[in-house]
């Protein structure tokens, strides 16, 4: 700043005002596909860092109380002394795991970064609705995440009462809470501003002739999605407020009278509620979880239809099961609070809510299964990762199930079950339809194609081996393993039988992050090295091919206009097997 | 199906229904997976490039798939109606009276689970905050005439078989969550409130032990890794003189692995010596992990006299003068 | 390409973009508010002793609190009916009132958090005072908040009057828009912390 103010004449200006031009070109930029950009390489080294904390948790689980090779000591005597991890550090590792991973990782990535770099350029726009605001979104994700690391490094270290952070255990914890709660205002002000910006991209950005019926059914996830983070985010702000007050205030919204925390009587007024807070925490995280799998729908359903070469089946049913279960997912929230002893009444009503979500999701899957009958499919990189979500999260949401009915909730609430369930939805699920849509877009955003040779080895090697890591977890909970327990159950009687197979996987889990290196290594070297992609490189119909590889500033060269719906793959009497959107 | 899914021993008289439906849901699971899933492959075969050149437009014309969803969403119904509400109706609602149940109350704290049960007179004694010690957890005030002949056991719950039990749960900090695996009782502890559960146990942990015996081999002449735990022989084992080398109940060690190897004795039958444990589900601190309590279910007699032995513990004749004043 | 739909309305939606983009932002902070409401009944329910508003917190000056609010909305409008009118000047003026009305508002919030402080009434001392700081230091932060949007638009972010009207009123009505939700979020904390 003080240089603008310096002679403009010198070497030294010129110099300083191409670096201005880089700065607003590439880190403080506008344009939704930078930001996009911006959004996705930061989200991966996230879900990585959310990764690697992950397989040092796996060490302790599989060989608990021995020290960590070769990486034990980088910890500190603080959190593993001798490289033998302690039971808070424990925690924290696992707190963090599962915030960055939802709220640094997936949602970033899914809608920040997909859904800034596609929307405009599927809708036919020049850019999102509100650029400067776009950017503001960003920047405030960035700040929370380094709140979010940095609390890593505080006495005390990072939050340690779960990515729940169930009151009152999260508001007598270290400091390391407080920075969670400031990392996630900030982060919450981010998703409440891209959301918004979502909605209104395409709700008015719409080319000539998209009609509602004509977006690709991946808008119409971003669009539901948005109105999930848009209107569940907001109770969780109200409650991280709450929390905030609570402790650097001293406020007892969910602290009740009475407490003794270690022998000693607390000094505060008394009178809160902690329910409170988990009803709060529920209503957001309940629609979160939506949050997370919608847009992977979104990307599936466009891999598949151009994989299968015709239009998905049941289009209009795919649009109409995903608002459903937007609206649903908020009628939802107090499954996860079953056993915090609840009468019949509600439980009946969020039981029967909860068997309602499924119908939609089942809808939906089965569309998408269907959708496969009668293509000539090519089972390519993002293919494959496309097809392996459907059964994945079939699992996943299968063993949604059993969770929703109480009765069976019982024992399974807070076991290994639990874990295993969303973890199928999220990774094998989730994660898997991302990477699909990284190798899918990939040529649109860089120019060139990802090494399909190596996308092969990563799709089969993380399929087997993530499979490794979350199946014997429905065994463990079976057997009525708790979850976030430090030493992986070994105290327990009940968990003697399953014991072994906290050793297999972890051990899966470390195969699962070697099989990452080839994919790494091809994002990388494929920047560079890659095979040169044409503009519509997989002969697609949706509007972002039709743009310049890599797409300019502003994106279309002459204004897009929509002629016929988003799947015209196979139109007989066609020429080619594909009939743009946009084609004229 | 329950041998499938390795759901533990069920110790309490509505295990079985919960196990039933457990097992009715995955059942459901199973056949959706499996008939979608070979769906799936048979389409993913059958569909592949090399097979169909050119796809079909139109794919798939019949509308079997919504019969199908309405069929699930039947069996959801039946579901909730046939098993969910009223299983869990009788879980929360239908309490027995009582004076025909083993009442206790159980104190959780960070890292500790406190049973605290109310005597020969059936009434539980006031509890003060300013009391608690640590030789008084629970804060009981031995003044007042019905805490006179209350029992407070830390982490130890003994209970007759076949009688109801009614657990009123609280706890003194934070959230814990009260979970007897084999009992398929779990119950969050919330601060504040007290929550009322109840089960009956229909097998003492005697049985549940001789249920759990297994065989263990010794041929590597180490200790596996099951036995290293608080595991204990389920018979005698002992030398060809005759000599006791591991008598049953007691554990094994190193050294005995070695003498019952030289005996010629490489399998052996253990069982845990607490099957029946009180396992904390709610991440709770530090030391969530270790939160473990013991159950003891054992028969009416059995039980008596524990409670006589336990009565004869109770600290006699508190003044009310020692007791830490009210600030 | 342009970004289109700023200062005209999309024929088929009826919005322009501003108008789409702070209906949507105020549904969030209706959620927002909405939750602390919530919050804050469950609390009082489940309270044993909950104190009466009136009883101990300064009404007449929250009566005058919500005048001043009010009138702020009032002058709000007249700012846009002004600019619709083409009367830069007068705009200046409403616009003006509008915030210095949201100056006084914030000075006399001030006096009655020094009594309570002075008092020793704190965050800390009741769930009743927790509650009331919170609620109304929040819509504190919503009322500066404005200030700082309205200062803006009434001066270095006017120039847009000259160069693109249209859309320069679109802004104006936007900020009123939001200016009234913070209205409406005061005459429910009124009643609500003061009168029950
Ligand atoms: C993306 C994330 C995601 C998704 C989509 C879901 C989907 C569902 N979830 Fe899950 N859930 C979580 C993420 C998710 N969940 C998380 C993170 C937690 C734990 C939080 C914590 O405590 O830390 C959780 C916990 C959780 C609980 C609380 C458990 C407990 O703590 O005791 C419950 C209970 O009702 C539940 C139910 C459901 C249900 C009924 C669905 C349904 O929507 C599922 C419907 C889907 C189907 C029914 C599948 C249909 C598909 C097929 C049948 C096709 C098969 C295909 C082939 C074979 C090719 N979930
Ligand atoms: C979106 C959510 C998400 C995702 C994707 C994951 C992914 C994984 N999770 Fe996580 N997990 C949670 C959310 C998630 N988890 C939550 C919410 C909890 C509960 C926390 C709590 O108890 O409070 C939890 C808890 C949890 C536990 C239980 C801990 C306990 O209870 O004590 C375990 C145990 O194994 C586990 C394991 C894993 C593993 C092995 C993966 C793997 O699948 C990870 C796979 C990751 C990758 C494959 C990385 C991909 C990225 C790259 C390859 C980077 C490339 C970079 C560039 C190109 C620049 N998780
Ligand atoms: Cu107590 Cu976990
Ligand atoms: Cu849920």
């Amino acid at each position: 700043m003080e240089h603008v103010a310096t002679a403009p004449h010198t070497d030294h200006a010129h110099l300083h005002e191409e670096e201005l031009g880089f700065l607003r070109n590439y880190i403080f930029s506008v344009d939704h596909k930078v930001i996009g950009i911006q959004y996705g390489i930061t989200s991966l080294l996230f879900l990585l860092f959310g990764f690697s904390l992950m397989m040092v948790m796996r060490w302790q689980l599989a060989y608990p109380g021995q020290p960590i090779p070769y990486i034990g000591e980088w910890f500190g005597e603080m959190n593993a002394p001798g490289g033998i991890m302690l039971p808070e550090f424990y925690n924290q590792l696992g707190a963090m795991h599962g915030t960055i991973m939802v709220f640094l990782g997936v949602v970033p990535l899914a809608v920040g970064a997909f859904g800034n770099y596609l929307v405009p350029l599927m809708v036919g726009a020049p850019d999102m609705a509100f650029p400067k605001l776009n950017a503001t979104s960003y920047w405030s994700y960035f700040v929370g995440g380094v709140v979010m690391l940095a609390s890593f490094f505080i006495p005390g270290g990072a939050a340690n009462s779960g990515w729940t952070s169930y009151a009152p255990l999260s508001v007598i914890a270290t400091a390391g809470q407080t920075y969670w709660l400031i990392g996630m205002v900030f982060l919450i002000t981010s998703s409440l501003l891209g959301s918004m910006n979502i909605i209104v991209t395409i709700i008015q950005l719409r080319a000539k002739g998209l009609t509602f019926m004509r977006l690709p059914f991946f808008v119409w996830a971003q669009l539901v999605t948005s109105f999930l983070l848009l209107l569940a985010f907001p109770p969780l702000e109200a409650a991280g407020i709450l929390q905030l007050m609570d402790r650097l205030a001293g406020t007892s919204f969910f602290m009740p009278s009475g407490l003794i925390v270690s022998g000693v009587p607390m000094e505060n007024s008394g009178g809160g509620s902690v329910l409170l807070w988990q009803h709060l925490f529920w209503f957001l995280a309940h629609p979160e979880v939506y949050v997370l799998i919608l847009p992977a729908m979104g990307i599936v359903a466009e891999i598949i239809a151009n994989n299968t070469r015709k239009p998905l089946w049941g289009y209009r049913s795919l649009v109409y099961a995903t608002v459903f279960l937007g609206f649903m997912s908020f009628i939802v929230w107090a499954h996860h609070m079953f056993l915090t002893g609840m009468g019949t009444t509600i439980s009946t009503f969020f039981q029967t809510t909860t068997m309602i979500i499924s119908i939609p999701s089942v809808i939906i899957l089965t569309a998408l299964i269907i959708s496969l009958w009668g293509g000539s499919i090519r089972f390519s990189v993002p293919m494959l990762f496309a097809l392996a979500f459907l059964p994945m999260f079939g699992i996943g949401g299968l063993t949604g199930l059993p969770l929703g009915l109480a009765p069976t909730d019982i024992h399974l609430h807070d076991t290994y079950y639990v874990i295993g369930h969303f973890h199928y939805v999220v990774a094998p699920g989730t994660l898997f339809a991302l990477f699909a849509g990284i190798y899918f877009w990939y040529p649109k955003v860089v120019g060139r194609s990802m090494n399909s040779t190596l996308g092969k080895i990563h799709f089969w090697g993380s399929f087997v081996s993530i499979n490794f890591i979350f199946m014997p977890m429905f065994i463990q909970g079976l057997a009525g393993v708790s979850r976030r327990l430090y030493d992986g159950g070994a105290q327990y009687t009940h968990a003697q039988g399953v014991l072994y197979l906290n050793e297999v996987m972890s051990v899966a889990a470390w195969t699962l992050g070697l099989f990452q290196i080839p994919f790494i290594f091809n994002f990388f070297w494929s920047i560079w090295k890659g095979k040169k992609a044409a503009d519509n490189p997989w002969e697609s119909t949706t509007l972002e091919w039709q743009t310049p590889t890599p797409p300019g500033h502003g994106n279309f060269l002459k204004e897009p206009v929509v002629v016929r719906g988003p799947y015209e793959y196979s139109l007989p009497g066609a020429s080619k097997d594909f009939s743009p959107q946009s084609e004229s | 199906m329950k041998e499938f899914l390795g759901l533990p021993i069920d110790a309490a008289a509505h295990g079985g229904d919960i196990d039933q439906m457990i097992g009715v849901v995955h059942w459901l699971m199973f056949v959706l997976f499996a008939g979608w899933g070979s769906f799936f492959i048979y389409t993913l075969y059958r569909f592949r490039r090399r097979a169909q050149s050119a796809a079909n437009y139109t794919g798939v014309r019949t509308h079997v798939s919504s019969y199908l969803e309405a069929g699930l969403a039947v069996f959801e119904v039946v579901l909730l109606v046939g098993f969910a509400f009223p299983l869990w109706s009788a879980r929360v609602t239908e309490f027995p009276p009582d004076d025909t149940a083993t009442v206790v109350r159980v104190v959780a704290e960070q890292f500790i689970w406190n049973i605290h049960y109310p005597g020969a007179d059936g009434e539980f004694g006031t509890t003060i905050a300013s009391l608690v010690s640590a030789e008084n957890p629970i804060g009981l005030d031995r003044t007042d005439p019905s805490a006179k002949d209350d029992i407070v056991s830390v982490n130890q719950m003994n209970l007759p078989v076949n009688k109801p039990v009614i657990v009123r749960l609280t706890t003194k900090d934070v959230i814990h969550s009260f979970g007897l695996p084999l009992f398929r009782v779990k119950q969050d502890a919330i601060p504040g409130e007290t929550v009322r559960l109840w089960f009956t146990p229909t097998m003492t942990t005697a049985e549940i032990r001789d249920r759990l015996v297994r065989r263990y081999s010794l041929r590597e002449g180490v200790l596996p890794r099951e036995l290293q735990g608080p595991y204990s022989a389920a018979e005698d084992y002992a030398d060809k003189d005759g000599n006791v080398i591991v008598g049953k109940g007691y554990s094994f060690s190193e050294e005995a692995v070695q003498q019952l190897t030289a005996a010629g004795i490489f399998d052996v039958k253990a069982s845990p010596d607490s099957p029946t444990e009180i396992a904390c589900a709610q991440l709770c601190g530090l030391g969530h992990y270790r939160m473990r309590g013991f159950v003891t279910v054992q028969t009416q007699e059995e039980f008596d006299q524990w409670m006589k032995e336990q009565e004869a513990m109770i600290p006699q004749d508190v003044p009310a003068e020692t007791a830490p004043q009210v600030q | 390409m342009q970004i289109p739909y700023n200062a005209v309305e999309r024929p088929d939606t009826g919005l322009y973009n501003a108008k789409l983009g702070i209906w949507l932002f105020l549904a969030s902070e209706v959620m927002l508010f909405g939750a602390l409401f919530s919050s804050l009944v469950l609390l009082r329910v489940n309270a044993t002793t909950w104190p009466h508003g009136w009883e101990i917190l300064n009404v007449p000056l929250a009566t005058v609190n919500t005048i001043v609010l009010i009138s702020s909305s009032v002058t709000m409008v007249m700012s846009w009916a002004s600019l619709l009118e083409k009367n830069f000047a007068k705009f200046r003026r409403y616009l003006g009132g509008t915030i210095l009305f949201a100056f006084v508002f914030l000075v006399i919030k001030a006096f009655e958090y020094g009594a309570k402080f002075e008092h020793g009434l704190l965050p800390s001392t009741s769930n009743f005072f927790a509650t009331y700081f919170t609620m109304t230091g929040l819509h504190g932060l919503h009322v500066i908040g404005g200030i700082i949007v309205n200062i803006y638009l009434w001066g270095p972010g006017s120039k847009m009057w000259t160069t693109d009207p249209a859309r320069f009123i679109n802004r104006i009505e936007v900020a009123g828009l939001y200016w009234h939700f913070v209205d409406l979020v005061w005459i429910f904390l009124f009643p609500i912390l003061y009168l029950l």
